[in-house]
């Protein structure tokens, strides 16, 4: 297996060469990704705070529900969102299969029930702490939201980061919805897929180093911020 | 309570975001959409001639390459504009049933059977491709088939028809469906030292051959042809006609012939351009 070894070096060759194509890869990766994963937070955390807070029929049931949602095959959110953005499905007319548009939505579908979810059980521990704390001093369940969602801050970038590790990792809906035409929604994913088939190996794993790479770095960024606002939090 | 600072910062990020989305989008105002197969992309046939056309009729191709059948399926939902695929009967069932406006040859290549070079179906050398797939049914030596209904798993299929062996009770045993693309089939047969159908382009392109090399060729039943089809503006309202129907003329007229003909990989030429 000389593949790791070469792949290694064409994996360094490939970020020191600053090859505009690649670039262009990346960013749309990550343009794609952390728009989808922002859109999943906006809408995942409220929904899963008022999972943790609310006491309504259907709570549990919703809660199962958004639980197993965490494990939708890319492939078949990619066929869903194909079927409905398709000319012959009941969006096709908006024109958006094979854009990045398309690969976003298809990316928030299995974003938001991870960051749903994770934020469910992060609020509810913090809710069981503070409960009593809040209802003493006058504050409704449903307006305590927004304070618990602050206060497990540092968690919930845990819940985002699984969220963003979820929607760069997969391969399966992007390239149903976005086609994986060049230079227009060819994602790393995608590009790893198809050098793969043409069996460009070292090439292939070379890119998928690059991810890695990216992966760690955008980690590594947000857990320096939530230790900087930690900080700031205690000072 | 919520720190403006950080708010700001990530409506940012957001703005940009979105800023970036449409201006990417407003770039490329004229563009078609080809539904494709597999051997035309991953042989790096469509990416060298493509830049000639959008040059001179400022219409951008986006290509989707994905199996035959699949690449049919979508464009009978409207989602192309231009079907550019190898799999003559349907093609023209596709044209016959009002989702296309006409058939044009553009090129052909062959299908060649690569194996292993210890080759246990003793198949090396042969022009009957037949009589081969014969012998590898009879020594019941691996064989990885597409399986996805692909142009080439059609023309798999129909040789095994030929030869008289019902491969789907072989199924699991000596006949293997990867139920994928070209190349990852490839990788597949390579790895488990399989018999493989493939297209002579993509195997030419390939670049993990371990030791399979080319067993059968030249048996004219492995003639593969390819077919571009504008899609049928009366199903589908959305299809860019006029755009579509320009990249056809381009593809089937002197230009675009010549481009095929003078696309080699390792001085082979790849694609032989036959439109009329």
């Amino acid at each position: 297996m000389h593949d790791f070894a070469s792949s290694l070096s064409l994996a360094v060759n490939l970020i020191l060469s600053g090859d505009a194509e690649l670039w262009s890869i990346v960013l749309l990766s990550l343009r794609v990704s952390l728009t989808a994963v922002a859109v999943a937070a906006v809408i995942g955390m409220p929904v899963g705070a008022a999972l943790a807070v609310g006491r309504f029929a259907g709570r549990r049931a919703l809660i199962v529900l958004m639980n197993a949602l965490m494990g939708l095959p890319p492939v078949v959110v990619g066929l869903m969102v194909y079927l409905m953005l398709s000319n012959s499905g009941p969006l096709g007319v908006l024109q958006l299969l094979y854009t990045p548009t398309a690969m976003i939505i298809a990316q928030v579908v299995l974003v938001t029930p991870i960051v749903a979810a994770l934020t469910r059980q992060v609020v509810e521990d913090i809710d069981a702490e503070y409960a009593e704390q809040l209802r003493s001093i006058g504050v409704s369940r449903l307006a305590s939201v927004p304070t618990l969602l602050w206060d497990g801050r540092t968690s919930l970038l845990t819940a985002v980061l699984a969220g963003f590790g979820r929607a760069t990792a997969e391969v399966g809906a992007v390239i149903i919805v976005g086609g994986n035409i060049n230079h227009v929604t060819r994602v790393m994913t995608t590009t790893i897929a198809l050098e793969t088939s043409k069996g460009n190996l070292a090439l292939a794993l070379a890119l998928g180093a690059i991810l890695m790479l990216i992966a760690i770095s955008v980690n590594a960024a947000v857990g320096l911020l939530g230790a900087t606002s930690e900080r700031a939090a205690h000072a | 309570m919520i720190n403006p600072r950080k708010l700001l910062a990530f409506a940012t990020v957001l703005t940009v975001h979105l800023a970036f989305g449409s201006a990417t989008s407003m770039a490329q105002d004229r563009f078609i959409i080809v539904q494709s197969t597999t051997s035309t992309e991953n042989s790096g046939l469509l990416d060298t001639i493509l830049p000639a056309f959008t040059d001179k009729s400022g219409i951008e191709v986006r290509v989707v390459a994905v199996g035959t059948g699949q690449a049919i399926k979508n464009a009978e939902n409207g989602d192309g504009d231009v079907l550019l695929v190898h799999a003559k009967l349907a093609e023209e069932e596709f044209v016959a049933d009002g989702w296309g406006v006409k058939r044009f040859d553009v090129m052909y290549n062959d299908f060649v059977v690569v194996g292993p070079e210890d080759d246990p179906a003793g198949i090396a050398g042969s022009r009957d491709a037949v009589a081969a797939l014969r012998k590898i049914a009879e020594s019941e030596a691996p064989f990885a088939s597409r399986g996805d209904d692909s142009g080439t798993n059609k023309a798999e299929l129909g040789l095994w028809k030929e030869a008289g062996i019902d491969v789907r009770s072989a199924s699991g045993g000596w006949y293997r469906e990867t139920g994928s693309g070209m190349g990852a089939t490839l990788n597949t047969g390579t790895g488990m030292g399989a018999y493989v159908l493939t297209d002579r382009a993509t195997w030419i392109s390939f670049g993990n051959k371990e030791n399979h090399r080319v067993l059968v060729e030249g048996d004219p039943k492995l003639f593969n042809q390819y077919g571009v089809i504008l899609v049928n503006p009366d199903k589908h309202s959305n299809v860019k006609a006029e755009e579509g129907q320009a990249f056809i003329d381009w593809l089937t007229g002197s230009e675009g012939q010549a481009a095929i003909a003078d696309f080699t990989i390792d001085g082979k030429q790849l694609f032989f351009p036959n439109a009329q």
